[in-house]
């Protein structure tokens, strides 16, 4: 344990020397040559869990997706689901037994991880697929959480393919129902003062809807209230459940 | 009856200067407020059913005056063994001249003027059972060498009636020593309440008790977030934010009625954190009304006659105006990246930057005197690993209260500038307790649920 945990990093650091070499400007000697042994495999993604919850339903009801990611500058989760952030969870509503895919990716290659989702009873006699997802399941499948840095309101850079495939998903959800009103909801994590993180919670949820409008959406169809740290999604005093915490959620207004 | 016709009320001859002579001489006793007078109250004795409680008065007596900051109260390990417990075992003026060792007699009242307890004031009594109650019998003495008798001496003489248990005996001690303060200008608790937020219904909700911990009920029930409760400082309202209608927005109740008071909220996505003026007639808060962060408001206290008072870009949270002056206010304002606290006149103007700029500072309060702040700061710890801290407003200079005891926040001073209370959260759970405003005495008011933002409101007017 202790001995991989030193061997990683010692990979970090040389990663880390590596990419501040980048940095400068001309450095007159390039750089010798890296030990062929270690030096390329220089840290490819960390996933630190891909969680189904739970692992075995019945036919259409849903499980909640979690992971993870460390490192990434891409991830994806495969049945459809498409490029997410490296920290989130998405509901599921597998007909059948499901194996999920997750790929995580970098310039230093890629990890992935799978699990797996047993569905226990026969799928129920097949109604029409299409028309049975009410705006309201879109916006709870495929409306996917915007998350933030600590004491920062800005959409993240690596959040930007979240944000576009939201506006797509509420712009579908606008044309099947016009008086739909989405309520974005500004969270933060347990660290910050209350008082404070009502403030900042506000700048969130305003963050994402100044940038959802940008993208063409309606603005009187899109509320916003801040919550600040008084409805966290868990309580650990962990910087994995303070990210997570730190999020901008879409819910059904008024 | 007959006991209060007995006890004759006299007025406090003393000038200020005489008090000192005595006070100043003498090593090895603690002059914890410098210039002050010294005060000493022997441990009240009682008989019958009385006997099992009397402890709880002393107790409350020697705590309540320890922790002043109008007195220096002298430590019982001083006392002569056998002290007097009522009028007829004292003997005023001062004892002949006597050669070799100076012999104290614990009757004379200007003895207690010499060392080893050298105070310049002296608090005698007992407690006893009369009819079902818990009666004390309760004086206090100048002991200065020139008063020529009992009468003159007297500062005043009481009876104090109370249950007969425990919680009455501390109430009984509470008024005594109250009593004992307010002769030199201190300013009893008696009266005064905490209000909070507590979750031990389920949700969110303001509660209020009395400062001393005791009758907590609650006082709003939407079932909903009510939270940030302030005071107006004529104690009779309390306002506080909830999401009862859907967004975050400002209420306002009697605390005399219970009932709602008017308070028109802007339109917008969060209306909160009032303080009131010192006359409780106007207010400022935060609102996200004009497009941006959240901005200060100056509002009167039904929230007619609005103005808005800052345009900074950032989030301005948590303005509390100062008691004292009423034309200026410290605010926490992310203007220069992590929240610090600001201070600036009413108009938003004369702003200057109170806290080091090192790590989160927040939850402000003023000391009554306007002299201080208690805030909470993370300083050069971990996020969210808040402490409380003292600034004197002057000089920035800042003593800190709490250490190691979990985090810390929420400051509220007391009305008498010698107490603060605070949210300690030691485990998962996040209690109310009491402090000296030295940071001394610490204990917990609250057990039930998890308890928040505490507010010390003054007593009624």
């Amino acid at each position: 344990m202790t001995k991989r945990r030193a061997s990683l990093a010692a990979a970090t650091m040389l990663a880390l020397f590596t990419a501040a070499g980048c940095h400068k400007k001309a450095a007159p000697p390039p750089p010798p040559p890296a030990p062929p042994a270690t030096a390329p495999a220089a840290a490819k993604p960390t996933i630190s869990y891909f969680a189904a919850e739970p692992d075995s339903v019945n036919s259409g009801q849903p499980s909640q997706l979690r992971w993870s990611v460390n490192d990434a500058t891409s991830v994806e989760i495969d049945n459809g689901i498409g490029t997410v952030s490296p920290n989130g969870r998405r509901a599921v509503y597998p007909t059948a037994t499901t194996t999920y895919t997750l790929t995580a990716t970098n310039s230093g290659g890629s990890s992935t991880a799978a699990v797996t989702i047993t569905v226990t009873s026969a799928p129920p006699p097949a109604a029409p697929a299409a028309p049975t997802q009410s705006v309201a399941e879109i916006l709870a499948r495929q409306v996917q959480d915007l998350h933030f840095d600590y004491d920062k309101s800005d959409v993240r850079p690596e959040d930007q393919p979240i944000l576009q495939a939201d506006a797509t998903a509420l712009k579908t959800i606008f044309g099947m129902d016009a008086g739909f009103v989405v309520t974005i909801e500004g969270h933060c994590d347990e660290r910050g003062s209350a008082e404070y993180n009502l403030g900042l919670g506000d700048r969130r949820a305003s963050a994402v809807k100044d940038a959802l409008v940008q993208l063409g959406l309606p603005a009187d169809k899109l509320k916003t209230i801040s919550y600040g740290k008084e409805r966290p999604l868990c309580t650990d005093a962990a910087e994995e459940c303070y990210a997570r915490n730190r999020r901008a959620h879409f819910s059904t207004g008024q | 009856m007959q006991i209060r016709r007995l006890i004759t009320f006299a007025a406090l001859l003393l000038c200020g200067r005489q008090w000192l002579a005595a006070g100043q001489q003498i090593e090895g006793r603690i002059e914890k407020n410098p210039g002050k007078p010294f005060v000493a109250v022997t441990d009240f004795r009682a008989s019958g059913a009385a006997a099992a409680f009397v402890a709880a008065f002393n107790t409350t007596v020697a705590a309540d005056l320890a922790g002043s900051p109008v007195i220096n109260f002298v430590p019982k390990t001083l006392y002569p063994i056998q002290p007097p417990q009522q009028p007829s075992d004292l003997i005023a003026g001062v004892a002949p001249p006597a050669r070799g060792a100076v012999t104290i007699d614990p009757k004379r009242i200007s003895d207690w003027s010499l060392p080893p307890v050298s105070t310049n004031f002296l608090g005698i009594g007992y407690a006893a059972e009369s009819n079902g109650q818990f009666v004390v019998f309760g004086w206090f003495y100048s002991t200065a060498p020139t008063i020529a008798t009992l009468q003159q001496a007297q500062v005043f003489g009481k009876v104090y009636t109370a249950t007969l248990n425990e919680s009455g005996a501390v109430d009984a001690g509470h008024r005594y020593a109250a009593d004992i303060l307010a002769q030199f200008g201190g300013k009893s608790l008696v009266g005064t309440h905490i209000v909070f937020v507590s979750d031990r219904s389920g949700s969110k909700e303001i509660w209020v008790m009395n400062w001393d911990g005791t009758e907590q009920r609650q006082l709003t029930r939407f079932g909903s977030i009510s939270t940030f409760p302030s005071a107006s400082p004529d104690g009779h309202a309390v306002a506080f934010t909830s999401y009862a209608n859907g967004s975050p927005n400002i209420y306002m109740l009697s605390l005399d009625t219970g009932r709602k008071l008017p308070f028109y909220n802007q339109r917008a996505s969060m209306n909160a954190f009032i303080s009131f003026t010192p006359d409780s007639k106007r207010v400022v808060f935060s609102s996200t009304a004009a497009a941006g962060p959240a901005q200060l408001y100056l509002a009167n206290a039904n929230g007619s006659d609005l103005r808005r008072i800052t345009s900074s870009g950032a989030i301005e949270v948590e303005a509390k105006i100062n008691p004292k002056t009423g034309n200026d206010m410290v605010v926490v304002s992310g203007r220069s990246g992590m929240p610090q606290i600001y201070r600036m006149n009413l108009e938003g103007a004369d702003v200057s930057r109170l806290t080091a700029g090192t790590g989160e500072a927040t939850n402000p309060s003023w000391s009554p005197d306007g002299s201080h702040i208690a805030f909470a700061w993370t300083k050069g710890f971990e996020p969210g690993n808040y402490n409380i801290f003292l600034m004197d407003v002057a000089s920035q200079q800042t003593t800190q209260l709490t250490a190691n005891e979990g985090r810390n926040e929420n400051p509220s001073w007391a009305p008498d500038g010698a107490h603060l209370v605070y949210a300690s959260k030691r485990g998962r759970q996040s209690q109310i307790w009491v402090m000296n405003a030295d940071g001394t005495g610490k204990r917990a008011l609250t057990q039930s649920g998890s308890n928040e933002k505490p507010v010390w409101v003054n007593a009624a007017q």
